[in-house]
């Protein structure tokens, strides 16, 4: 009896990634499906969630209405003030990020190449984007883990030979979670780990430009 | 006297900026940190051919972003007024637009409409551009932005086998930054994540306009807690009580 086939909600794809974030590291969340990780931590996970506008171990949001606008992270939200928290200026911030003192960073993707290129900042038919921390993260940072759609709205590939957008940064990238499988880049190609209920590796493949290596230990997409 | 920093008003504070100046505008991006009432003046006061410098620069008038909700919240402010007004013809930031188009911002408008530039630097480059301006290096080496439209035009160099770009000081004219406290002699004392850009662009900019809740006699601010120095800081002007904006 196989499950129907479905694709993972931006949720389920959040609670993927969420089990890949490191006991005791930093780690820093992009906007969008990336934000939703920071309340969906496996238990007895504990680490620090840095934001780039200078802010270090936070964990719950409040609202937009209860929460301080001078306790902010980057997507925009007010965190709770919790212990152990810490503010810094921007400096502080990206010290911490060129420096290579981020452990994981989870950012959003418009195109991912064989070779782990990213591509998140500008869709060239728009002509205007925003590069914000995207760049110095995805080239700083000891681990990117890309999360996104598999495919784009009308269904072509993200997941392509050679990047047609505008790089975030070359070689970056080390995992692709989607909503229909958790891809690692590797030296020798991308390597299928996990897919959606109801997925096989091919069905994967068929919306996938690169051809994809199948793990041995391929499985369905596990979550946090 | 001589080292009183108090301006009577905002529209006095920034009354001597001339049409053509660079301004930089501390803060993140969001109401935390911006000098929301010095912008307000700067945009009263009408000084045209401006270059805005800023982080995330235009996004909060059509998404929210970074400001309050609810009955009492004030309607978003952010760098847009200067293009929705008409007197800022370039922008240097890292993020100008939000995802959405629908609505437009008031950058991406005057961008399309041919009125505006937009340099759009990453963030961590553009604050150490200003860190280093205020610091006195005119230029340094990052690996960010190697191998990406960044890259365009630029000396790289390698160390240790990897590849980095060079990257020039940027200085501005003015700098408005936001804190909660100030000395009458200009020590700046911020909250939370209000500093950002603010303590680096303090130290960038020929003219540093500091935007605060609250003016003390100095020994007020513990001197382990000044987070910009009353070197960098050439006026201050106090809010009053109750201003609605964060």
């Amino acid at each position: 009896m196989t499950d129907p086939a479905r694709r993972l909600n931006r949720t389920e794809i959040a609670r993927r990634v969420a089990l890949d974030l490191p006991d005791g590291g930093i780690v820093n969340l992009g906007i969008g499906i990336p934000a939703l990780c920071a309340d969906l931590l496996p238990e007895g996970v504990e680490l620090r969630y840095h934001a780039e506008n200078g802010i270090l171990g936070f964990t719950e949001m409040l609202t937009k209405s209860t929460g301080d606008p001078n306790i902010m992270e980057a997507s925009g939200n007010f965190p709770k003030l919790v212990p152990g928290m810490a503010f810094f200026d921007s400096v502080e911030s990206f010290n911490l990020v060129r420096g290579g003192h981020i452990d994981v960073t989870v950012l959003g993707g418009l195109q991912v190449s064989r070779a782990g290129d990213l591509a998140n900042w500008l869709i060239p038919k728009r002509g205007i984007g925003s590069i914000g921390g995207g760049m110095d993260l995805a080239a700083n940072a000891k681990r990117v883990i890309v999360a996104m759609e598999h495919t784009t709205r009308d269904n072509q590939p993200k997941i392509v030979n050679r990047c047609s957008f505008p790089l975030t940064a070359p070689a970056c990238v080390d995992e692709i979670v989607t909503d229909v499988a958790v891809i690692k880049v590797t030296a020798d190609g991308l390597v299928l780990m996990e897919t959606a209920p109801g997925w096989s590796p091919e069905d994967v493949q068929a919306i996938t430009e690169p051809e994809l290596i199948v793990s041995d230990t391929v499985s369905v997409i596990r979550q946090a | 006297m001589a080292l009183n920093r108090i301006a009577e008003s905002f529209a006095a504070a920034v009354a001597d900026i001339p049409d053509g100046a660079s301004i930089m505008i501390g803060g993140f991006g969001g109401a935390g940190g911006q000098p929301t009432r010095l912008m307000l003046a700067l945009r009263n006061h009408g000084a045209k051919n401006l270059t805005i410098i800023g982080n995330v620069a235009g996004i909060s008038m059509t998404t929210g972003y970074g400001w309050p909700e609810g009955p009492d919240a004030p309607a978003p402010v952010d760098q847009g007024i200067f293009f929705a007004s008409g007197q800022a013809t370039r922008i240097i930031c890292s993020f100008p637009v939000p995802g959405t188009t629908n609505p437009l911002s008031e950058i991406e408008k005057a961008w399309r409409e041919g009125r505006a530039k937009v340099d759009i630097v990453p963030q961590g480059t553009l604050i150490e551009r200003i860190r280093s301006a205020g610091a006195g290096i005119p230029a340094f080496y990052t690996p960010t932005g190697v191998g990406t439209p960044v890259a365009e035009g630029k000396e790289s160099r390698e160390f240790g086998g990897r590849t980095y770009l060079l990257e020039h000081a940027l200085h501005a004219d003015y700098a408005l930054v936001r804190a909660q406290r100030a000395d009458t002699h200009g020590n700046l004392q911020y909250v939370g994540t209000s500093r950002a850009f603010g303590p680096a662009m303090a130290t960038a900019a020929k003219v540093t306009i500091a935007e605060v809740d609250e003016i003390v006699e100095p020994g007020g601010i513990d001197p382990e807690r000044v987070g910009t120095l009353g070197a960098y800081v050439n006026r201050i002007v106090r809010r009053e009580p109750g201003d609605p904006y964060p």
